[in-house]
């Protein structure tokens, strides 16, 4: 086995790992900080795939900011240990058969796909990286018109934090 | 040399896991997690893609979707702070005024 390819199930296993801790801890600050490690993992393949600045958006952006805001309400809302409610028909009925059929079926789906086989036969991962100058220029270019109307996407999500989360008067 | 497809199954598999969170939690604010982990498994695959394919819009989507996640917890928090004042709970079951 190569170098990249135990790389890859090093931090394959860390991810899964980390989702399984957020499905099973009640506590929400565990699954919180099992979510961190998910994220840092996936940076980790980012990295494995090329994609430096993607990797570095992904620990500053999703593991520092989100994450902290996530912890941060936590926190705040004192929230405990979730309470141990029965299910609902729905999700006992319908939930867990559609979420493992869900899973199996799309993994089968992207494994066998003619895409995936195309891909996996020409470039791999762990070869060139992708060059931060070529992504700017996309954006900056071809995507202007989306990048532009991110930023108003922002100032509308601060406003509407802001008064939902003021107090009434 | 890792394939491809490898990342593409992993990027299935956490997709999955976040069904199933998503499904099962209770506490509003852990559902909200299970939407960043979804968003975080189409990510990796968005990337994969992009490898597979030498394109770079593959990581511009990544990155106009990390942005709409930031504005989406923005605000999904307000609102879960504004419903945790209401209702004194974080259980979604007590959020039931619109339930069929």
């Amino acid at each position: 086995m190569s170098l990249p390819l135990i790389l890859f199930f090093v931090c394959a296993f860390i991810a899964v790992l980390g989702a399984a801790l957020l499905i099973v801890s009640r506590e929400p600050i565990h699954s919180a900080l099992s979510l961190i490690l998910v994220m840092i993992s996936l940076a980790v393949l980012y990295v494995l795939l090329g994609a430096e600045f993607i990797a570095a958006v992904q620990i500053i952006v999703y593991a520092g900011a989100i994450m902290v805001l996530f912890v941060f309400v936590i926190m705040l809302l004192n929230a405990h240990e979730e309470e141990r409610t029965d299910w609902s028909k729905m999700a006992k009925y319908a939930g867990v058969p559609l979420g493992v059929v869900l899973l199996f079926w799309l993994a089968h789906w992207m494994a066998h796909s003619g895409i995936a086989a195309a891909s996996a036969a020409g470039s791999g991962a762990g070869i060139a990286s992708f060059s931060t100058v070529d992504l700017a220029k996309e954006i900056f270019r071809q995507y202007l018109l989306p990048f532009e109307a991110t930023s108003i996407l922002i100032l509308i999500a601060i406003l509407g934090a802001l008064v939902l989360a003021r107090k009434d008067e | 040399m890792v394939p491809v497809s490898y990342f593409l199954v992993l990027s299935a598999i956490l997709f999955g896991m976040g069904v199933v969170a998503f499904v099962f939690k209770r506490n509003i604010v852990t559902i909200f997690m299970s939407i960043e982990l979804m968003l975080n498994a189409v990510n990796l695959a968005f990337v994969a893609f992009a490898r597979a394919n030498n394109e770079v819009d593959g990581l511009v989507f990544v990155f106009f979707v990390i942005v709409v996640a930031a504005a989406e917890a923005a605000v999904g928090l307000a609102i879960v702070i504004t419903l945790a004042q209401n209702r004194q709970s974080l259980n979604v079951e007590r959020v039931n005024l619109l339930k069929f």
